[in-house]
């Protein structure tokens, strides 16, 4: 599985990683039963006199590039992505399609399940599109080819005077449809690497499907009620659980259960004590009843006497004082970055910035509550449940039931969201163990408190920042701590690639530090809550590490332009110099600062940056480049509220967004995921958050916990910059822009500074006061 | 026994009368479409027509709708060509779609009380309609769709 860590791009040594590419591997068309399949090989399956493929190449079969067309002329891609509303699939299938030629209209998506013949499944980080752009266009490319040879054989031409589009060959006067070449032809080829290398790809302006808006296939399901989720699975013999969640998230054991007040229940069957060899979900009881209601009504009844683990009193105050605990005390921490003369710079400093900003616990509340449906059939496990990363919790799963890791197959749903809840697949854990001890299919649903308390949170984080400027008002230096519970290294240690000063660190969770911005000696500190870690499970929440790193260093360098006497815009401007490791690189990052200097210009101008605002009302502005340096998605945002200083209320009127994400393959799509993103951002600002209270998280439903409705939608303007640069991720960058714009603009509108996300009507009151108290102080004084 | 109409179909269900009519109809009728995401009555994923009203099934019990008609997703158009269907396709609405099936009955009824609906009233109605995929710039825009084209027919009528 950990040939997963290339895919993943966690480049454990540093290097510049590129996307997925062909490697040694050969492509092969075949004859099936109902027509052609169109798949990439093994390395170890290459060609005989490709005699060295296997040495070298990572014997990965990617399952996303496996197609068949059948005599109808319908063209199947096989996904194995998680669809969660990205529509995935049909990113993925527009690539090939575009090159292949194919008819949009003849194209279906069939997602598949987690056989080992697909390759290692995870959907995440925006990487989908950007790591199978090339591979998806060559066996387009590649089809395409052999459909063309072979309609010229049929038609008797000459295959150089043979155009295919829209499911057609054409000669001069000739056509033959797809569905006639498969049905008469035969289409069986292979192609050897450096064949499949060779093939011709088109031009950006040849393209009929990427950069054009198609409809996503996953759609019209979703409009009408036929669509699948993981909820929806159903086999004949089932019963129905929920579980009864212990008071800690590890270290607690059941003393007791007393159902004497379920038994008179409809329906009601039993109540037991998961026994988890792989420590999953210690502590927890499943309450089985013949229906999900019953369940749910029983398990309202049974009473469960805990012994709780040592994290039963932990609080979010105790987190955050522990964080910053932590990042005071020097030492610890992993060096992510760490230049020469950074003690040295600051020591010379005619002004040093220094900042602390925090941001609460943020709950996935992906709408649809973690659920699996577990049965065994003939020794091999079956799992039904919407997941991100079967690859991850295959394992897992395999422990917990005490087999081996080929009896038990992931069976793919659509994602009711996922945005990272479903890349830690732990939910599917307990329904596989309820299935093992009752010996018959059990389907479990959480309720919505249930998931709520069951989630892996995006952790509360601590960070302090510093910038050193000497006595031409120049910045010469800057050091950032970050201090969170980190989900890598509580789910996959293996992923930590190893700091500066060789100690691991998790990367999603410190990314965004490593910012673009020239200041001299440069220091990033990344630092590991154990008392978060021990008391939940951290979880990958979209953007992950950005979404607290970009909100403090975007708030930050607003802090130090205005210290510095500069225009928030001018200062970045300035910053973004393009010098030396921030002039970019092949084949990601072209152009490098100067591209983030590029989108800040443009959506300052189309906000209108600089004109007089009404009185409370401010603009306030930020960038990001998405999670990786190496990755880079340029996003600006200018944020324009207004605050109700009786009130403490903010509202946001409007929200400017300029992104390049490089060759944009689907432009409404990517608007789409701009849009979700951008509102997910303000709604973390303002609406959302969480914390921990007796080592649980307080809000567990929506009577508390508040995500942002349509009556607080702001309105939005995005604009893309038209590029044929690699095309980057889109679902998340966004996501870690609108947060720090908005606080800038609050600073803008009233002069508050806010240090902390969710921003609360109270803390904007609070702190109106003080600088009212301080104001009136002066002028007292 | 507690009998109803669903989707034009009469139906019998014999279930505990406090169950709740989502569980009901996701599980002993088997329509999938609608969805459990609360259980509170407060995303709406849950949303059906009862008797013409749209109503959260979730924190509705099977005693309350002895008598009742009640329409589904699944029912609200013979063929899922209702004008907000095809605006919801149009504008390519859905993310991850969980809420959809409800946000559309919400949304039924709005342009039944107002046929030409304001910003305020889309505010008003669908707020008690979580998306969490954020795709509320696309749901206004669909709804505003579907009202031109349902004026349309109307005038035709």
């Amino acid at each position: 599985m950990f040939k997963l860590m290339k895919h993943l791009r966690v480049d454990v040594d540093n290097t510049m990683a590129e996307p997925a590419s062909l490697g040694r591997r050969g492509f092969l068309i075949s004859a099936i039963g109902t027509g052609f399949s169109l798949t990439f090989l093994r390395a170890d399956q290459s060609f005989a006199e490709d005699s060295n493929a296997s040495i070298d190449a990572t014997p990965v079969f990617d399952p996303s590039i496996w197609f068949e067309i059948n005599r109808e002329g319908i063209v199947t891609v096989n996904i194995a992505k998680a669809e969660m509303g990205q529509h995935v699939g049909t990113a993925l299938a527009r690539i090939l399609a575009d090159e292949l030629e194919v008819r949009w209209d003849d194209v279906r998506l069939n997602y598949v399940n987690s056989d080992p013949k697909w390759g290692t499944m995870v959907t995440g980080g925006s990487w989908s599109v950007w790591q199978s752009f090339d591979t998806l266009s060559r066996a387009g490319a590649a089809g395409r080819v052999a459909l063309i040879e072979e309609g010229a054989k049929l038609l008797g031409v000459d295959p150089n005077h043979c155009v295919a589009r829209d499911s057609i060959v054409r000669a001069a006067n000739k056509t033959i449809s797809y569905a006639e070449i498969v049905s008469h032809g035969n289409l069986v080829r292979q192609f050897t690497p450096e064949q499949l290398k060779a093939l011709p790809l088109k031009s950006p302006d040849q393209r009929h499907l990427i950069g054009h808006n198609t409809t996503a296939l996953d759609i019209p399901s979703k409009t009408d009620g036929s669509a699948v989720y993981g909820i929806d699975a159903m086999t004949p013999g089932m019963v129905y659980a929920r579980p009864l969640i212990p008071p800690t998230r590890y270290g607690s054991k059941v003393n007791a259960i007393d159902d004497s007040g379920a038994r008179s229940v409809t329906g009601y069957i039993k109540s037991i004590a998961l026994i988890d060899p792989s420590d999953t979900v210690p502590g927890w009881v499943m309450v089985f009843a013949d229906s999900f209601a019953g369940a749910i009504r029983a398990a309202d009844l049974v009473k469960v006497d805990w012994a709780a683990g040592s994290s039963a009193n932990v609080s979010e105050a105790d987190i955050v004082d522990h964080g910053t605990n932590l990042i005071h005390a020097q030492s610890g921490g992993s060096l992510v970055v760490a230049d020469d003369g950074v003690a040295l710079a600051f020591s010379n400093a005619t002004l040093i910035i220094d900042r602390t900003y925090t941001t609460s616990t943020v709950l996935h509340f992906q709408l649809e509550p973690v659920n699996a449906l577990a049965l065994e059939k003939n020794g091999v496990w079956h799992i039904h449940t919407g997941n991100q990363w079967q690859s991850l919790i295959l394992p897992v799963m395999a422990k917990a039931l005490n087999v081996s890791e080929d009896k038990v197959l992931m069976h793919t749903y659509l994602l009711g969201g996922g945005f990272g809840r479903r890349l830690n697949g732990d939910y599917a854990i307990p329904a596989a163990l309820a299935a093992k001890a009752l010996g018959r299919p059990v389907k479990m649903v959480c309720t919505r408190a249930d998931d709520a308390r069951f989630d892996s949170p995006r952790s509360p984080s601590v960070q302090r920042l510093r910038l050193a400027f000497d006595q031409q008002n120049k910045v010469i230096a800057m050091q950032h701590d970050a201090c969170a519970g980190w989900p890598t290294q509580v789910m996959i240690p293996s992923f930590m690639p190893k700091g500066k000063n060789g100690v691991p660190y998790d990367p999603f969770s410190i990314a965004g530090a490593d910012h673009w911005y020239s200041v001299g000696a440069h220091q990033v500190r990344a630092l590991s809550n154990d008392l978060a870690n021990s008391t939940f499970r951290p979880g990958w929440l979209r953007s992950v590490g950005p979404g607290w790193t970009n909100w403090a260093l975007e708030s930050f360098i607003d802090e130090a332009a205005i210290s510095a006497k500069l225009d928030p815009l001018a200062f970045r401007l300035m910053l973004l110099d393009g010098k030396g490791i921030n002039a970019g690189s092949m084949p990601n990052a072209v152009g490098g600062a100067s591209r983030m200097a590029n989108v800040l210009q443009r959506v300052a101008a189309n906000a209108g940056w600089g004109s007089i605002m009404p009185a409370d009302t401010g603009m306030g502005i930020a960038s990001t480049f998405g999670q990786e340096r190496d990755m880079p998605t340029w996003s600006a945002c200018v944020a324009k509220v207004k605050v109700d200083r009786l009130t403490g209320l903010v509202s946001v009127e409007k929200i400017f967004l300029v992104i390049d994400a490089g060759t944009i393959i689907h432009p409404d799509g990517a608007l789409a995921q701009a849009e979700g993103a951008a509102l997910w951002g303000l709604s973390m600002a303002l609406h959302e958050g969480t914390q921990f209270e007796h080592g649980q998280v307080r809000d567990t439903n929506l009577n508390t916990y508040t995500p942002l409705r349509m009556a607080d939608v702001p309105e939005l303007e995005i604009e893309f910059v038209t590029s044929s640069e690699t095309a980057t991720g889109m679902g998340e960058p966004p996501t870690t822009v609108v947060g720090p714009a908005i606080g800038n603009a609050i600073f803008a509108a009233i002069g508050v500074r806010l240090r902390h996300i969710p921003i609360r009507p109270e803390t904007v009151l609070k702190a109106l006061g003080k600088t009212q108290a301080a104001s009136s102080g002066k002028l007292g004084g | 026994m507690t009998q109803f109409s669903i989707n034009g179909k009469d139906v019998d269900v014999h279930d505990d009368p406090a169950t709740p009519l989502l569980w009901v109809i996701r599980d002993h009728i088997g329509l999938k479409g609608t969805k459990f995401g609360c259980g509170i009555g407060l995303c709406g994923a849950c949303t059906v027509h009862i008797d013409g009203r749209a109503v959260r099934s979730c924190i509705t019990s099977l005693a309350g709708v002895q008598g009742a008609h009640i329409v589904t997703i699944e029912g609200l158009d013979p063929l899922g060509q209702h004008p907000l269907q095809k605006a919801w396709i149009e504008t390519q609405t859905p993310q991850c779609g969980y809420c959809q099936s409800g946000q559309i009955m919400q949304a039924a009824t709005l342009l039944n009380d107002y046929p030409n609906p304001t910003d305020a009233n889309i505010n008003a109605v669908m707020s008690g309609n979580l998306c969490r995929c954020m795709a509320y710039i696309r749901i206004r825009k669909a709804i505003k769709i579907a009202a031109v084209d349902m004026s349309k027919g109307h005038s035709n009528v």
